[in-house]
C-alpha cells in the first residue's frame, strides 16, 4: 500500500527526492531544542481553538441587558461582545473548556517563545548564517505580544477595558503624532467609536495569525535551509558534519507525541484549572475600575515600567513634549527589543567575527555575551517584577513605596552586578574545567606509565 | 474425482495472488534502516496506552453528549487531556524504544555559491541592454510604486479623524449642567457626605464618555487649600474632578478616607492601575505615582433647590495626556 501511494504521489507531484531527504533531514537531539517545537504546538492549539471561539464571538459594541444563567451579572447592561464571551462559558457545551485552553495556550505560547529565544541567545545560535531566522523569531514575538493583548481586550469585561485605556494611554504618549495613532485606532478619544472593536476582532483572527503564520513559515524555512545548530559533544560534531536523529524514523513520531502532549496538557489546564473567570470582573465602563487588576504574564513587565516611573511629564512650558506613559509603555520595550535586534551585529562588531557557525557555544564559552545577556535579563526582571508589588503589598505587607523605591535603585544597580557575576562564573566554569582536563590527562598518563612499567 | 477442483483452486490462487517478478524485497537489499532486536514489552505499553486513550476519546464523547452532568467543563477537560496525554506517551514510546532509529552524521550545507551567484548577477546585469537611460527608467519605476503604494494607503485615512484633535478637547460639561448618579437622579449637595466617594455624570449626556464621569467628595472646609487658579471651585466643601487618571486613562475609583493616622496625612484620590494619587484639596494635584499632569477640576454650585450644578467647565484637558496637550482648555 505505501508503495502505491509513494508511486502515485511522486508521478503527480515529482516530489520523491524531496521526501526522501525530508525523511532523513537530522535532528541533533538536545532538550532544549524542544523550546521551539513547544511554540510551533501551542500555535497550532491556539488556531484550533480560536477558530472554535469565533463560530460563537460577536464583535459588538451595543448596549445589551443580560439575561443569561450567571445570576450575578442578570439584568445588568454591558455590550453584547461580553455577552458572548458569558454565554461561551456558561451555555455553549464545551465552550468554557475550549476558551480556557485558547487562555492557557496562549500563555505557554509566549512563555515558550521567550524560552526558546533565551536558549537561541546564550548559546550564540543566531551567529552567521542565521541572523535573519533570529530576526524573524524576534518579530513573531513581538506580533504574539500583540496579539495576546487583544485576544483578552476583545473579552469587554472590565480587565479588558481598564487595559484597553492604559494601552490607549501609552499610544497618546507616543512623541508628536501619540494622538493621531490614538484617533485613528480607536477612530476619535478613548473608548473610541463601534468601529474599533471590529478592528481589533479582525486583527486578532486573521491579520495576526496570519502574520505569525507567514513568519513561522520563513523562519522553519530558513532552520530547515540552513540545518540545525549542534552542541559539540563529541568529536563528531563539526562545523561541517551534522550529528542527529533522522525525520523518520525517529524525530516525527517522537514529535508527534510532543504536539499531542502539548494539547493534552492545555487541555488539561483548561478543564481543570480555571482562568481569566471574565464573570467576575463584570462588564467595562470608562468610570470603572478595580484594585489588583493584573495583566497576562507577558505584559507584566510593562505594568512594571508603567508604575515605576516617576510623575514627570516632559514639557517646556505649557508645551508637552512627552507624557509619562512613554517612558515605560513604549521607550522601555524599545530598548529591550532594540537591544535584541540589534545584537547578532553588535556583537560581531565586538568581536569581529565574520565566521560561519554551525556549532552552538556554551554560555561559558562566550563570557562576555553571558554577562550581558544576564544584564538585560535582570534588569526585565526586575522591572517585571515591580509590575507585582501592590500584590506583595497585599500578600506581606511591604509597603509599595519603598519597594518601587527599591526597584527604581535595584533596576540600575542589580544588571550590572548580575553581569558582573555571571561573567566571573563563566570564567571560574572555564578554569575549572581547565584544570579537570589536565588532571585526567596526567593520570592517562600516569596509567600509561605503569602499565609501561609493569610490562617491562 | 478429487483432483479437478484442486487445480482449479491452484489456477484461481494463481491469478489471484501471482505477482510479477518485481525489484527484490527490500530485506534482501542492503538495508537501509538497521535491524533493530523485538521490544515485547515496549510494544505491549504503547497498546496499552492507545487503547487508554481510545477509552478516554471515547469517554469525552460521551461527557460531551450529557446534559445537565455537574463539572462538565472539568470532566470534559479530563477526559480529552488525558486521551491526547496517553496518545503522546504512546508516540513517544513508539519513536524511543520501538522505531528502529539511530544517530547518524551528514555534511552541513555549504556555505555559499559563487558561481551561481555570479550566473544570477550576470543574467540581471546583462537583461538591460535594450535601455539606454538605466538610471531614469529605475527612478521612474521607482516612483511609480511610490505613488500607487501611497494611492493604495490613501483610504486608510477614513479610519478616524487623525489631524482634528478637537474631540480629545470636548467635554459635555458647562455652565449649570446638573450632576447626577449612574441610575440618572441628581445629586443634592447634602446627599454627599464626608469620607466617601461619589460617582457623578452630566444629566442628559452619555455616561460613556471620556470627559463625563466625575469623583465627587466633601472635604472639611479647614483641609480646603485650593490654588488661585481653582478658586470658588468648591460649593460648601464639595469638589469635582474628573474621574479619568491623567496617566494612562484608568478611572480613579479609590479614595483614601477615612484616615489612619499618622500613615495617611490626608484624603487622597488613587487609580488603581499605577498608583497614581491625587489631592483633592489643592485642586488634584499629583502627590504620588506616575501621573505628570494635575486631575481636572470641575467649578460646582448649588442651586435654590439644593442640586449640584456645574458653573464651567474642567480646568484641563480629560484623560491621558499627549504632545501639546496643555496648550487649549476644555471645550464644550
Amino acid at each position: 500500500v505505501i508503495r502505491k501511494l509513494v508511486r502515485f504521489l511522486d508521478q503527480r507531484t515529482a516530489t520523491a527526492p524531496f521526501v526522501r531527504k525530508t525523511l532523513r533531514y537530522l535532528f541533533p537531539d538536545h532538550w532544549s531544542f524542544l523550546l521551539g517545537e513547544v511554540a510551533l504546538y501551542c500555535f497550532i492549539v491556539l488556531v484550533a481553538t480560536g477558530t472554535y471561539l469565533a463560530l460563537f464571538y460577536t464583535d459588538s459594541t451595543t448596549d445589551v441587558v443580560y439575561h443569561g444563567p450567571y445570576v450575578p451579572l442578570q439584568g445588568q447592561h454591558m455590550t453584547e461582545a461580553y455577552r458572548s464571551v458569558l454565554d461561551i462559558s456558561f451555555t455553549v457545551k464545551a465552550g468554557l473548556l475550549i476558551r480556557q485552553t485558547h487562555h492557557w495556550a496562549a500563555d505557554l505560547f509566549v512563555a515558550s517563545i521567550v524560552l526558546h529565544l533565551l536558549r537561541i541567545f546564550f548559546t550564540g545560535a543566531y551567529r552567521k548564517p542565521r541572523e535573519v531566522t533570529y530576526w524573524l523569531g524576534l518579530t513573531i514575538l513581538v506580533v504574539t505580544l500583540l496579539e495576546g493583548y487583544l485576544g483578552y481586550s476583545l473579552v469587554d469585561d472590565l480587565l479588558s477595558g481598564m487595559g484597553l485605556a492604559i494601552g490607549n494611554g501609552v499610544a497618546l504618549s507616543i512623541p508628536f503624532v501619540g494622538a493621531n495613532i490614538g484617533s485613528f485606532i480607536w477612530d476619535g478619544p478613548f473608548p473610541g467609536s463601534h468601529a474599533f472593536f471590529a478592528r481589533m476582532y479582525i486583527a486578532h483572527v486573521f491579520l495576526f495569525p496570519a502574520l505569525i503564520a507567514v513568519l513561522l513559515t520563513a523562519h522553519l524555512a530558513l532552520v530547515a535551509l540552513r540545518h540545525h545548530t549542534q552542541f559539540k559533544r563529541s568529536a563528531r560534531e563539526t562545523e561541517r558534519k551534522i550529528v542527529g536523529v533522522p525525520t523518520f524514523p525517529g524525530q516525527a513520531p517522537r514529535s508527534l507525541g510532543l504536539m499531542l502532549a502539548i494539547a493534552g496538557l492545555l487541555v488539561l489546564l483548561g478543564g481543570l484549572v480555571q482562568i481569566n473567570p471574565v464573570w467576575l470582573w463584570g462588564p467595562f465602563h470608562v468610570y470603572s475600575s478595580t484594585n489588583g487588576a493584573q495583566p497576562d504574564w507577558y505584559l507584566g513587565w510593562l505594568i512594571g515600567a508603567l508604575r515605576l516611573m516617576p510623575s514627570w511629564d516632559w514639557t517646556i512650558g505649557d508645551y508637552t513634549l512627552v507624557p509619562n506613559p512613554f517612558w515605560g509603555g513604549v521607550a522601555f520595550p524599545g530598548v529591550v527589543f532594540g537591544f535584541l535586534y540589534l545584537w547578532p551585529w553588535l556583537e560581531r562588531r565586538l568581536s569581529g567575527d565574520q565566521a560561519f557557525h554551525n556549532l552552538l557555544e556554551r554560555p561559558r564559552d562566550a563570557p562576555r555575551r553571558t554577562a550581558i545577556g544576564i544584564g538585560m535579563l535582570t534588569w526585565v526582571l526586575l522591572v517585571f517584577l515591580a509590575g507585582a508589588s501592590d500584590r506583595v503589598f497585599v500578600f506581606f505587607g511591604i509597603s509599595y513605596g519603598w519597594q518601587i523605591w527599591f526597584y527604581r535603585v535595584a533596576s540600575f544597580t542589580l544588571p550590572f552586578v548580575a553581569a558582573f557575576v555571571a561573567y566571573r562564573v563563566c570564567l571560574e566554569l572555564r578554569s575549572g574545567e581547565r584544570v579537570e582536563h589536565a588532571r585526567e590527562r596526567a593520570l592517562d598518563e600516569a596509567r600509561a606509565e605503569t602499565r609501561a612499567g609493569e610490562a617491562a | 474425482v478429487t483432483r479437478r477442483p484442486r487445480v482449479l483452486a491452484a489456477l484461481v490462487g494463481l491469478v489471484a495472488f501471482w505477482r510479477p517478478p518485481g525489484p527484490m524485497r527490500p530485506d534482501e537489499q542492503e538495508r537501509i534502516v538497521p535491524r533493530g532486536s523485538r521490544q515485547p514489552r515496549a510494544e505491549l505499553l504503547a497498546l496499552v496506552l492507545l487503547a487508554f486513550g481510545v477509552v478516554c476519546a471515547v469517554a469525552f464523547v460521551a461527557v460531551y453528549a450529557l446534559d445537565r452532568l455537574p463539572r462538565q467543563t472539568q470532566l470534559l477537560g479530563l477526559s480529552l487531556g488525558l486521551a491526547l496525554l496517553s496518545i503522546a506517551a504512546a508516540l513517544i514510546v513508539i519513536g524511543k524504544r520501538l522505531v528502529v532509529t539511530e544517530e547518524l552524521e551528514h555534511g552541513y550545507p555549504v556555505q555559499e555559491h559563487p558561481d551561481e551567484q555570479e550566473t544570477i548577477v550576470r543574467t540581471i546585469a546583462e537583461s538591460d541592454s535594450r535601455l539606454t537611460r538605466r538610471r531614469l527608467v529605475a527612478v521612474g519605476l521607482g516612483t511609480a510604486g511610490g505613488a500607487l503604494g501611497v494611492a493604495l494607503l490613501a483610504p486608510l485615512a477614513s479610519l478616524g479623524p487623525g489631524l482634528d484633535m478637537d474631540p480629545f478637547y470636548r467635554t459635555p460639561w458647562r455652565r449649570g449642567r446638573r450632576l447626577v448618579d449612574e441610575q440618572g437622579r441628581p445629586f443634592r449637595a447634602s446627599d454627599i457626605e464626608r469620607d466617601a466617594f461619589y460617582t457623578a455624570f452630566p444629566e442628559g449626556a452619555d455616561p460613556e464618555l471620556l470627559a463625563s464621569p466625575l469623583v465627587v467628595v466633601r472635604l472639611r472646609q479647614s483641609e480646603l487649600d485650593l490654588p488661585r487658579a481653582n478658586a470658588g471651585y468648591a460649593a460648601a466643601g464639595i469638589v469635582a474632578f474628573s474621574k479619568i487618571c491623567t496617566h494612562a486613562g484608568c478611572a480613579i475609583s479609590l479614595y483614601r478616607a477615612p484616615l489612619f493616622p499618622p500613615a495617611e496625612p490626608k484624603p487622597a484620590l488613587v487609580c488603581p492601575c499605577h498608583y497614581s494619587t491625587f489631592d483633592p484639596a489643592t485642586g488634584g494635584a499629583v502627590i504620588y505615582g506616575p501621573a505628570g499632569r494635575k486631575l481636572p477640576m470641575l467649578p460646582l454650585g448649588i442651586d435654590a433647590r439644593g442640586y449640584l450644578r456645574a458653573t464651567g467647565n474642567f480646568d484641563e484637558p480629560v484623560g491621558p495626556s499627549w504632545w501639546g496637550v496643555r496648550l487649549k482648555g476644555p471645550t464644550a
